[in-house]
């Protein structure tokens, strides 16, 4: 049943014009489990395989899909924290549990083979593997529904975390650079957003102006938001809004980039149940269609990318984005695209041109109102920083609002109409258009 | 304090034995007369493989620009906390760039701007690594 990942499903080029399928393919449901810090590694109904059954569950139920419909799964197999996650590399081998828990499946990694299997469902004929991030999934579902390779299709992301101080296992541990760490392990360089994207912040600072704590707005902004994501973790956790003093006063971790630059990993998992756009108006939920999904591929010149080459990058994916979709930066209600760390959201959001932004606008919009109330949301969903590095309340938050069911979160100051999703990086990516009309 | 030990691969081995010999070489698209760095199979603008050469390059750059690493994750490095991480951008070909912890350099002294040159240093027996240090 599992499938290798040969699927050429993405649209990464300019010029390709409308996307022929724009506005066929629907998400009629979602599902998500709640957001631990950790796993303690001993309570099986709170492990990554339980969540991840219990987001699949509920996502079915709000669609109102049975087992049976179910034909495609396009889950995310890799461990989020990676090579190096937590106590990760430590724990195999060792004992394991009663099945289906007597592997490392269910516990730190899952795969759609062992979710058909566990959660019984018979007619899954799509499952492909390797598939690394949750914008690239929510690209992939669009395009498989589109092509016909399944109808009705969970798209599943666990985000698993363990005991221990994260990333701080596995090759982070080793001392030696293999591979493409042969080139930046030995300055200290660990590999992740945080490094590829703080040198072309500290580029676009000295070239536009502004200091790094012009972003606190931005982080208060997102921790606001996801204090208004009930399920979220800062929410769910009693955390306390985070103030500028906060912000301007937390500690380094890599000098400019603060502590609370950055989003807390979290033990959880969501799923969304995509389908097309005929079928889904026969379903519970109001659909949220699909007007376009593109990739970014890009490449760095040499070790690092530099502002120029993520400007570049970034126009280039607005471009595609609003081509596809038949739109223009004008008709987006607001934006979900990613956040963890924070000193390249401004990157996305630039290359969108976003509410008229230019390269280098950014940091003062940021001082503008941004609010979910005001006529210009940023990042409405809270996302990884509001909410924990879960990578997926910017999809959720887009169907959410377009439903007309984000709660005390819902945009007031526009009217959700459109709105787009994705990344993770500026530089490589999968991005996505959503819409309460097919239209 | 150790730093990381790089393992050169097939790819890599002509590079890391030019810089055990004291020497910058990078890759040179002879089809469309670029550097690359680090190498890849294929020159990354025109897609030649075949007429990727090494070349000697001087050694010479400028910082653009840096960060300190205060909370890092690499376990060899914790104890050399806080480090200076500085963007070293090649004199022969600005879009080329080098990490370099600027040794000498204090942490959050960094002379953005200024010149540097290549210097080699001892991570292990027989393995050195490029490294940078501010001139002039």
């Amino acid at each position: 049943m599992a499938t290798q990942n040969q699927y050429q499903w993405r649209r990464d080029k300019d010029g390709l014009g409308v996307w022929d399928h724009r506005g066929k393919v629907a998400v009629a449901g979602y599902g998500h489990s709640p957001v631990d810090r950790r796993w303690d590694e001993r309570s099986m109904d709170q492990s990554l395989g339980a969540y991840t059954i219990l987001a699949c569950r509920l996502a079915m139920e709000d669609a109102g899909v049975t087992p049976d419909q179910i034909d495609g799964i396009i889950c995310c197999d890799s461990h989020i924290a990676g090579g190096s996650g937590g106590t990760a590399s430590n724990w195999a081998p060792r004992p394991y549990f009663d099945p289906p828990y007597d592997s490392e499946l269910g516990l730190t990694l899952i795969n759609g083979e062992w979710l058909a299997k566990v959660m019984e469902l018979p007619n899954v004929r799509f499952a492909p593997t390797g598939v690394p991030t949750i914008g690239e999934m929510v690209g992939m579902a669009s395009q498989a529904i589109a092509d016909g390779k399944c109808n009705t299709c969970l798209v599943i992301y666990p985000t698993g975390n363990l005991e221990g101080r994260y990333r701080r296992g596995g090759e982070n541990a080793d001392d030696y650079a293999k591979g493409a760490r042969q080139w930046v392990a030995p300055w200290g360089n660990h590999g992740g957003n945080d490094f590829i994207n703080i040198f072309p912040h500290n580029q676009y600072c000295l070239k536009y102006g502004g200091t790094h704590d012009d972003l606190a707005p931005f982080v208060i902004n997102q921790h606001r938001n996801g204090l208004l994501t009930p399920w979220g973790y800062n929410a769910s956790h009693g955390l306390e809004q985070l103030t500028v003093e906060d912000y301007v006063t937390s500690r380094y971790i890599l000098n400019p980039l603060r502590l609370w630059d950055c989003d807390r990993p979290v033990n959880a998992s969501a799923a969304y149940l995509f389908t097309t756009a005929e079928r889904a108006k026969d379903m519970k939920q109001k659909p949220v269609y699909i007007l376009n999904h593109a990739s970014s591929r890009g490449t760095a010149r040499s070790l690092t990318p530099t502002l120029d080459e993520i400007q570049a990058e970034t126009g280039s994916t607005g471009r595609k984005i609003f081509e596809g979709a038949g739109i223009t930066a004008d008709d987006l209600s607001f934006e979900n695209m990613y956040d963890g760390f924070a000193l390249f959201h401004q990157f996305h959001i630039e290359g969108l041109g976003y509410r008229g932004m230019k390269f280098g606008d950014a940091l003062d919009f940021y001082q503008t109102d941004i609010s979910i109330e005001g006529p210009n949301p940023v990042l409405p969903s809270g996302g990884n920083i509001g909410s924990g590095r879960s990578r997926f309340w910017m999809h959720t938050d887009c169907i959410q609002q377009l439903q007309g069911r984000a709660g005390a979160r819902s945009v007031t100051g526009v009217k959700p109409e459109i709105a787009v999703s994705g990344g993770p990086m500026p530089m490589g990516g999968n991005f996505t258009v959503w819409s309460a009309s097919p239209d | 304090m150790p730093k990381i030990i790089p393992v050169a691969d097939e790819l890599s081995k002509t590079f890391w034995d030019g810089v055990n010999d004291k020497r910058l070489i990078l890759q040179h698209c002879a089809a469309c007369e670029r550097l690359q760095y680090p190498p890849k199979p294929a020159c990354q603008f025109c897609g030649s493989g075949e007429k990727l050469e090494w070349k000697d390059v001087e050694g010479k750059g400028h910082i653009s620009t840096y960060i300190v690493i205060e909370d890092g994750r690499l376990n060899r490095r914790m104890p050399d906390q806080p480090y200076n991480l500085a963007l070293i951008t090649l004199d022969e070909d600005t879009s080329v760039n080098f990490y370099s912890n600027l040794p000498g350099v204090p942490p959050y002294e960094v002379p953005v701007g200024s010149a540097v040159e290549v210097m080699f240093e001892e991570v292990a027996p027989d393995q050195l690594i490029h490294e940078w240090k501010v001139v002039g």
